[in-house]
């Protein structure tokens, strides 16, 4: 008698605990959402906004790709609370108003959860205001040059200060390099990333800046800027250059003679992406400063690499952004499961302090500053166009308005 | 009334078509589309200012600029910089290490607004700069080239090279103009904060008033002597100038004029968008501007407008449903209608009355029907609409 009724009190508790774990697993849509977002019971809708036409359409492909593939394994392994994750694609087409209208499209007419989207600081900045007026969420997966931190965007790529202090230490150190020639494409992000390599140089390494140019977007005579390079004999070249312009950088510096074997570069815009565009053999022996390489060796970017292949073809390849966009929608779905809601203030209150231990690049955890923690590795690049990883930094706070460096 | 009604249109028809546009503009799209797509509508609206100098430079007069970004830039900066030394009062910018400088500014080591930027702080000034700063500039480099009597494909390759420039030096002095990010979060003007669905609307009967103000100015200077010199020049320039016409200044002041209205509609386009950058002043825009201009038809006023809609919405539409193949769309939609129409939806339209007779004997039950039949391509931009 005694054990039937004991017995009777476990059935009841675990009967109890089920309910409440489906009840936990499925809570009802008028709870999770009491914003009017585009969720139902089964699914949840979000926004999708890179460009898939148009001169960035070559980079921000790889976001795409990424993105999609977290949504697709998050759905595979049960969805978002409960609910499948509906996806609407829309098309920036490197245009910047175009990606302001497709924001507020996103927002006010699809009520989307959350928005994974834009590459460069310029669409950005374009949508930023939309997403502060309409309060909602956006992933945004680049590196990028910090001066910024909204409520309304997660950061899931580096800041400048992350992807520049720990390798100029690195290089400083390993090289004994005392001059550096700074180079740059000429917009936001290479001229903040060299302010702050300038001042980090003459303030903390006590080393000297040669040289500092930058040249129009699209530029492709690098001649004299090599001829300047050979007369100053910098210790390190530091390279923030970007699209078409790396091609006939790294090929105009190959045809000068100024390669791995004389001379060290430093580059802080060359992820497997662009290597595939450059081709290996062109910058063999020089360094990339990024938080992840498609080489790192661990079981989390095994899998990651795989999956990806096996979706996309063994041929592509995965850069440092790629990687970051693929994070965006696992940091989402933990803030949605933290706050059990889909309500943007809920996630925005959730999401300091989210992490993740299995992430392709490592451990990252989500800062107050809505920017990544994160690690910076140095590679160095082999022929194959892959990189060797050299050295792998302590886990680096996001900082995206350093005092001293402005 | 009565003058000024025959100075404007040349048929009843063009005017039925003018009211059916307006009625359109002002009432049916205000009243069945959320704010949103309104608010689309209006940056459309925008692009028609362009394209109603076009008409006036290119179709009437024969001079085809690929450099009309520019002066929709001008205008557009003019307005952004007011609005930005608005939304960068010393309070809200504390955090920098200049207060009370737009922030890229800031970012790029100025610590004090460049002497450019001070009378940008006045609202009569700015509004002032919005149509005199194009405008002088397109009279100087019109009557520099006009002069020189650089006429065709010179001058179109001159404009595109302008606006390359244009947009190249934006880029390259991102200190004093924002750079390739533009000028962005701009919020209010003269407190009155522009990003409010109640300011949208507000902005987009502005733009309109303003657009369908323009399209009348526009077509008094067609149907003006004035009008009758510009068909002159662009079909026979020599014998022009050699009945004492001077050909550069009337040239010139057309390419001003079309700048100034194009000024005027990128200001409107800032307010409406809330950002200026470079990419919309650059040679892909002022091309694409042309292409709006020449699906609506280049000859017509109303047509150029329509197009501009037209096109706009096809490329929104396409691009939300299709955002992978929308591109081939939009180019297959270009090419059928240089192929078919080569003057445009409004040259279509002019061939419906070469049908009158037939259509007349297939409804002689109805003697009024035909008499409607000019008007449909305005009614096209919402044709699912009921």
């Amino acid at each position: 008698m005694k054990v039937s009724s004991r017995f009777l009190h476990f059935a009841a508790a675990v009967s109890l605990a089920l309910a409440f774990n489906t009840a936990h697993a499925k809570p009802p849509t008028a709870e999770v959402n009491t914003t009017g977002l585009a969720v139902t019971d089964d699914t949840v809708t979000v926004g999708q906004l890179h460009s898939a036409t148009g001169t960035m359409a070559i980079s921000e492909t790889g976001s795409i790709q990424a993105e999609q593939l977290a949504i697709d394994q998050i759905n595979a392994a049960g969805g978002v609370l409960g609910r499948q994750i509906k996806v609407i694609q829309e098309d920036g087409a490197s245009d910047w108003p175009t990606f302001a209208e497709k924001a507020k499209k996103l927002l006010v007419s699809d009520k989307v959860g959350t928005v994974f989207g834009c590459w460069t600081s310029a669409s950005r900045k374009a949508v930023l205001p939309v997403f502060e007026k309409e309060n909602g969420m956006l992933y945004y997966p680049t590196f990028y040059e910090g001066l910024e931190q909204s409520p309304n965007v997660i950061y899931t790529g580096q800041e400048a200060t992350q992807q520049i202090i720990a390798g100029l230490d690195w290089i400083a150190k390993e090289k004994k390099a005392k001059t550096f020639y700074l180079i740059g494409s000429d917009y936001i992000w290479p001229r903040t990333s060299n302010k702050i390599a300038r001042k980090h140089i003459e303030n903390v390494l006590k080393g000297k800046v040669v040289g500092e140019e930058y040249y129009a977007l699209g530029h492709t005579q690098f001649g004299s800027l090599i001829n300047k390079i050979k007369l100053k004999k910098p210790d390190v070249i530091y390279a923030a250059v970007v699209g078409g312009s790396n091609v006939s950088f790294y090929k105009q510096l190959k045809a000068a003679g100024i390669t791995s074997e004389k001379q060290t570069l430093l580059t802080i815009s060359v992820t497997e992406d662009e290597v595939l565009g450059i081709g290996g053999e062109n910058l063999v022996g020089f360094y990339s400063s990024m938080k992840y390489f498609q080489s790192l060796d661990n079981p989390a970017n095994k899998a990651f690499v795989a999956a990806f292949k096996e979706k996309y073809g063994a041929d592509s390849v995965i850069g440092d952004v790629t990687q970051a966009a693929y994070l965006g929608p696992w940091l989402w779905k933990k803030a949605v499961e933290k706050a059990n809601s889909f309500d943007i203030d809920k996630i925005r209150a959730a999401s300091p302090g989210i992490e993740m231990d299995n992430a392709p690049e490592g451990y990252v955890k989500v800062h107050e500053n809505h920017h990544l923690w994160s690690k910076l590795r140095i590679g160095q690049w082999q022929t194959d166009g892959q990189a060797k990883v050299l050295y792998e930094s302590e886990l680096i706070e996001p900082d995206p308005f350093p005092e001293g460096y402005q | 009334m009565q003058t000024l009604f025959r100075s404007l249109f040349k048929s009843r028809a063009e005017a039925i078509a003018f009211g059916i546009f307006i009625l359109f503009i002002f009432v049916i799209f205000p009243l069945t589309m959320p704010i949103f797509r309104l608010n689309l509508v209006g940056k459309y609206l925008t692009y028609g200012f362009v394209g109603v100098g076009l008409v006036l430079l290119w179709g009437r007069c024969g001079v085809l600029s690929l450099g009309q970004g520019v002066f929709f830039g001008l205008g557009g900066y003019c307005m952004a910089m007011f609005l930005k030394l608005e939304a960068s009062d010393p309070v809200t910018t504390a955090i920098q290490s200049t207060p009370g400088i737009p922030d890229f500014m800031d970012w790029n080591q100025l610590t004090e607004l460049p002497w450019f930027w001070e009378p940008f702080k006045s609202l009569p000034f700015t509004i002032f700069a919005i149509f005199i700063v194009p405008g002088i500039i397109a009279f100087f480099i019109g009557w520099a080239l006009f002069r020189r009597r650089v006429g065709g494909v010179y001058f179109s390759i001159i404009t595109q090279a302008i606006a390359l420039i244009f947009s190249l030096g934006i880029d390259g002095n991102q200190g004093y103009t924002g750079g390739r990010n533009g000028i962005t979060d701009l919020r209010t003007l003269l407190g009155w904060d522009i990003r409010s669905d109640n300011a949208q609307f507000i902005l987009y009967f502005v733009s309109a008033t303003l657009l369908v103000l323009v399209a009348f100015s526009a077509k008094y200077i067609i149907n003006t002597r004035l009008g009758r010199v510009l068909v002159a020049i662009r079909d026979r320039e020599d014998r022009v100038r050699f009945s004492g016409y001077d050909v550069a200044m009337v040239r010139s002041f057309i390419f001003a004029f079309a700048a100034m209205v194009s000024g005027l509609g990128g200001a409107m386009f800032v307010l409406q968008v809330g950002f200026m950058s470079p990419s919309i002043v650059g040679i892909v825009p002022s091309i694409e501007m042309v292409i709006f201009t020449a699906v609506g038809g280049r000859l017509s006023v109303l047509g150029a407008i329509v197009g501009c809609l037209l096109v706009n919405y096809g490329k929104t539409t396409f691009s939300e449903d299709f955002p992978n193949l929308w591109l081939y769309l939009m180019g297959g939609t270009f090419i059928a209608v240089v192929m078919f129409f080569p003057n445009g939806l409004a040259g279509l339209a002019d061939k419906i009355p070469m049908l009158k007779p037939y259509a007349s004997k297939w409804l002689n039950r109805n003697k009024q029907e035909p008499a409607k039949a000019p008007n449909t391509p305005s009614s096209n931009p919402v044709s699912d609409e009921p």
